[in-house]
């Protein structure tokens, strides 16, 4: 009841014409979206959307504005002027072409350069290592692979707060797409591809996650929690996971291809009364298992027993955590991940 | 016994049954998806039962058969195109209320399936673009431009009966997609993998596959029909530069239609292959590709939105000078924008997937080229101010649409602007604040077109005008309707919701989805204003009549004509000596001559081609969505032996004795003459019967 009472607190405030800019510009705290931006990425998306709406309203604010002017002064029998031939003004011409033109160039300008500023492939430029993240989409949950750690989760994304996120991200079934709303980009999420995504949270908190593209029937509850946490909280949970967690292992991989649920595969874990935005921690789990999915390769089910959970201690051991990611290139994978592994090419 | 069942019925069972599921299982959720289900099964079947009951009763399968399904009258087909389009607008409405009405309850449940909403989305976007909109303009051009640049007829009448016949092939297919369900949940663009056998393997997919391939098929070879006739069969002296500003926006939907629609043929033909031979064009492996269908599909996808919008700029562009009693401001500089949008519309396909990955460079660059297209169309928006700007504006019910349209629109431009900024089209794409942008385009742009369209030509097509009143409540109800149903959606999708949610979990949404429903309502009292109106106007059609063919003091050819026109539009083809063509006769006193001679004319003779092909169509699909092989070889036998038989055919003429012609242009000048002209004042009175007092005196209160 609260969230109802709340989006519409906007409404009362600014005295802005159009109602829906004045219910979108309001930033009351339990509204969802970007226009209550927990991150770089979603904060300079929404200052560039108010950009383009007050540039843009210079040539729509004349339309709605002089259109019922104009019904009224020329009304049938509003005796104003009548010139019924006149067709033609090379000052209005011009005007009318001209002030747009200048307006798209405005537009274009700052679009360049804010497209490539907020490039999803672009890393985000911080002192800190980016955390890796590598996001695999099923049918319909998300795995959340943190390689650098050796655990997975699934229902929270757990991320820690100021610190880069680098995403790569793939789907093990059809076409998705990722999108955290209060921290910037979506991607989609394709298989056999590898796609890219940076972001970043500047406050702790729990904010919705999705899938935006329809999936089939379990769309709706392709949803997740990213948790943003302090360091400390950040390794409490991957040592959580170390030890708690569950084995990844090849019954439960088949699990997760089948069309599910994060609360039905909870169930399948045996986890009772899951709630949405619960954590399940996996550990250990096959050793590059996000290019194996990626690449349609074999996964190395032997790396489950051979190798101990992982032998780096937890995270922030200043050692220069591995930027240039996995998957020597296998024979049978197609340009489009070579594309991707130099870097500067993407997914097209 | 089952073999022989197999083979008759491929795969098609019970369970193809729509209330199926409800019978098996009945829980209380299935009951009422069944009852839902059911119900549109039931309105399908009783409908097409109680037509052909009415036909019988009525006796007229011969006066059907022969002046309507066999005639190949460019105006008698346009009108067939638009009756299905009102038919299929009326249950793509009423999905949209469903889903609607779902969200408007759907926090953390409602009371649609998951499958069922999936079905309301795909066939509602599939039915509203490709056979309400679609076949909506395509009659609104086939029944004026021939008119409007003094033709007789399309250069190809029996190609024209066989585009209407592969619309209404692919209509029936989505018809009857409702008795033996289910049909495709892959939303109108059917992106794969997802509507790859692998992962979509009931019929549903084929049922959409083979709906979209007849539907972008008719629109091939309407769109070359269209161009052929507009460069070829222009009256004497009508040049490029004088035709009204409609028929280049037809000519430019023509040529959009010839490059647009075959990237679709081809990309669900590609799909087609890999469902049925098992190739691996789209698919997750082998080297499939499904970022090759996205490509193909909006290569045609963007210009097809052009194609819906321009036809309705033609249309406002009429409407607006009309109702102002004025020449069109900057005619010249409207056809270079027309051009410039159609020749662009080709360049920008790329803005429906910033998200897929492509570097930023190639992102920025496409996103740059589509606001370019916004500056020749805000233009036209200028030109249409311009336009009533020092004019007598009359608020009809089509002038009701238009400036609607225009304050509307811009709002909808500006939140294209928005979405052509990749930076921020991260954020919303996919979102509901696409779904608000597209239908801010489509339903001022193209739907209250086509309303627009229709209330100002119905008084030709059928020789009486159009209630007024309940025209504009109609109208009014539309406009409101429109934006109390859809702003809402700008801000649900800020908040980040996702398009084709049947559930949200986040309260905040809530009050948003509710006005939507609201806004939903009063749609569904648009539609119904629009009933009545056409009631009560067909019931008062002697009060209303306009014989005489010019009820709103119009500018070009269609109005000199009487109303209805007869079969050959003109007795004979009028000569043209300027933009306005009647309207300068009108000021010069040369409207309604007498020839001196009256000629034999030679119209297209009737041929059932276009039937022919509307049952082997829908047979064809049919079978191969449900693997009734027999079915589809039969079908494909029987076009093929009547394409070849029509090559036999000698007597594919008329003619029509010039006896016949002076007699009933005699009668109609001697009809004007008896009629008493009227100022623009009585425009919506009963007193006008058609003919308007000279332009200028008439204007001038
Ligand atoms: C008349 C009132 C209309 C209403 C109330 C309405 C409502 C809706 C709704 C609720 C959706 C689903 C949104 C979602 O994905 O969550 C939708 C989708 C869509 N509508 Fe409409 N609509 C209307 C008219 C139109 C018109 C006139 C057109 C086209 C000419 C159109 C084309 C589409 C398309 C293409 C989709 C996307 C389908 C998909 O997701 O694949 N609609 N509409
Ligand atoms: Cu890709
Ligand atoms: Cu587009």
């Amino acid at each position: 009841m609260k969230g109802i009472i709340d989006s519409f607190v906007p409404l009362g405030r600014g005295g802005t014409i159009l109602f829906v800019m004045a219910l979108l510009s309001g930033c009351s705290h339990s509204l969802p979206g970007f226009m209550n931006p927990q991150g770089p990425i979603a904060e300079a998306q929404k200052h560039h959307f108010w950009f383009v709406v007050f540039v843009t309203l210079i040539v729509v604010l004349p339309v709605i504005i002089q259109t019922p002017i104009i019904l009224w002064r020329y009304r049938y029998r509003g005796n104003a002027v009548y010139r019924p031939h006149w067709a033609m003004s090379r000052w209005l011409d011009i005007a009318m072409w001209g002030v747009p033109f200048v307006v798209v160039i405005v537009l274009a300008v700052v679009l360049w350069r804010e497209t490539h500023q907020l490039d999803p492939y672009r890393p985000l430029d911080s002192d800190k290592q980016p955390l890796q993240v590598q996001v695999v989409g099923f049918d319909w949950k998300w795995l959340f692979i943190y390689p650098e750690q050796g655990i997975a989760s699934m229902g929270q994304l757990v991320l820690p707060v100021d610190r880069p996120i680098a995403f790569q991200l793939t789907s093990a079934t059809v076409l998705q797409s990722f999108f955290i709303p209060a921290l910037g980009s979506q991607i989609d999420v394709m298989n056999r591809m590898v796609t890219k995504l940076h972001l970043q949270a500047d406050n702790t908190g729990r904010f919705q996650g999705k899938n935006m593209q329809y999936n089939g029937s379990g769309f709706h509850r392709q949803r997740f929690m990213t948790q943003v946490v302090d360091d400390a909280q950040f390794d409490d949970f991957v040592a959580h996971a170390r030890r708690d967690g569950y084995r990844l292992d090849r019954q439960r991989f088949n699990q997760l291809n089948e069309k599910s649920d994060a609360t039905d595969f909870a169930g399948m874990l045996g986890i009772e009364n899951y709630q949405h935005g619960d954590l399940m921690a996996f550990s250990p789990i096959p050793s590059r298992l996000f290019d194996a999915i990626a690449h349609h390769a074999p996964i190395d089910w032997t790396s489950l027993t051979t190798s101990p959970p992982q032998n780096r201690k937890i995270m922030d051991e200043r050692m220069p955590p591995s930027n240039a990611t996995p998957a020597p290139p296998d024979a049978e994978e197609n340009t489009h991940d070579e594309a991707d592994d130099n870097g500067g090419e993407k997914a097209t | 016994m089952s073999d022989i069942w197999n083979f008759v019925f491929g795969r098609l069972g019970w369970d193809a049954l729509p209330f199926w599921e409800a019978v098996r299982d009945p829980t209380t959720f299935n009951i009422i998806n069944g009852i839902i289900a059911g119900g549109a099964a039931g309105m399908v079947v009783l409908g097409v039962l109680g037509a052909v009951i009415l036909v019988t009763w009525l006796g007229k399968w011969k006066y059907l058969w022969s002046e309507w399904l066999t005639s190949p009258d460019h105006k008698k087909i346009g009108i067939m195109f638009i009756v299905i389009a009102m038919v299929m607008l009326s249950r793509a409405i009423i999905e949209a209320a469903f889903m609607r009405a779902q969200q408007a309850v759907g926090l953390d449940g409602g009371f649609l399936s998951p499958e069922h909403f999936g079905e309301f989305f795909t066939t509602h976007g599939t039915i509203m673009i490709f056979f309400m909109a679609m076949p909506f303009l395509t009659g609104i051009i086939n029944y004026v431009m021939p008119l409007q640049i003094g033709a007789r007829d399309l250069s190809f009448p029996v190609m024209n009966q066989i585009s209407l016949g592969l619309t209404a092939a692919g209509a029936a297919i989505v018809m009857i997609s409702l008795v033996l369900a289910p049909f495709s949940t892959g939303g109108w663009s059917g992106y794969p993998p997802y509507t790859e056998l692998s992962y979509s393997p009931d019929a549903g997919v084929d049922y959409w596959i083979w709906a979209v391939t007849l539907s972008t098929l008719s629109s091939t070879l309407t769109g070359i029909n269209f161009a052929v006739t507009i460069y070829k069969k222009r009256a004497p002296g009508m040049k490029l530069f004088r035709m009204p500003l409609f028929t280049w926006t037809a000519l430019s939907t023509a040529i959009l239609m010839i490059f647009g629609m075959p990237p679709l043929t081809v990309a669900t033909a590609l799909l087609a292959l890999d469902r049925y031979l098992d190739f691996h064009m789209f698919t997750s492996d082998l080297g499939g590709n499904m970022m090759n269908y996205i490509n193909l599909f909006w290569a045609f996808g963007h210009p097809e939105v052009y194609i819906l919008i321009l036809t309705p700029f033609g249309i406002y562009s009429e409407v607006f000078s009309t109702f102002s009693g004025k020449r069109l401001y900057g005619y010249t500089l409207l056809v270079i924008a027309t051009i410039c949008i159609a020749f662009l519309s080709f360049t920008v396909w790329l803005h429906h997937f910033f998200t897929m990955g492509q570097s930023a460079a190639i992102n920025a660059v496409f996103g740059i080229a589509t606001m370019l297209i916004g500056i020749p169309t805000g233009v036209k928006v200028y030109d249409w101010m311009l336009t009533m700007y020092r004019g007598r504006v009359r608020l009809s019910a089509p002038m009701i649409y238009a400036v609607g349209f225009i304050m509307l629109f811009v709002i909808g431009g500006l939140t294209g602007i928005i979405l052509a900024t990749p930076s921020v089209d991260y954020q919303v794409h996919n979102s509901l604040f696409l779904i608000a942008h597209f239908h801010n385009m489509l339903i001022p742009g193209t739907l209250f077109g086509m309303l627009a369209a229709t209330n100002f030509w119905f008084p030709k097509a059928f020789g009486f005008r159009l209630e007024k009143r309940w025209g504009r409540r109609a109208a009014y109800c539309w406009v409101i309707g429109f934006m109390l149903a859809f702003f809402p959606l700008y801000a649900l999708g800020v908040l980040g919701m996702p398009r084709r949610s049947l559930t949200f979990f986040e309260p905040a949404y809530l009050p948003w989805t509710i006005a939507a429903g609201c806004g939903a309502i009063v749609i569904l009292f648009a539609m119904l204003f629009l009933l009545i109106q056409l009631w009560v106007s067909v019931r008062d059609r002697h009060h209303n009549n306009v014989f005489v063919g010019d009820p709103w003091d119009g500018r070009s050819l269609e109005w000199a004509t009487s109303s209805p026109p007869p079969e050959y539009n003109f007795p004979v083809i009028p000569e043209v000596f300027s933009r306005d063509a009647f309207m300068a006769e009108k000021e010069q006193g040369k409207a309604y001559q007498i020839p001196d001679e009256f000629p034999d004319i030679e119209m297209p003779a009737n041929s059932a081609m276009g039937v022919i092909i509307a049952v082997t169509g829908t047979a064809m699909a049919f079978g191969l969505t449900w693997y009734m092989w027999w079915l589809v070889i039969l079908a494909a036998m029987v076009t093929l032996v009547a394409i070849i038989a029509r090559g036999y055919v000698r007597k594919t003429t008329r003619t029509i004795p010039c006896d016949e012609v002076r007699r009933t242009h005699l009668a109609w000048i001697e009809c004007v003459r008896r009629t008493t002209p009227v100022d623009r004042s009585k425009e919506q009175t009963r007193e006008n019967r058609g003919l308007p007092v000279p332009p200028v005196e008439g204007a001038v209160q």
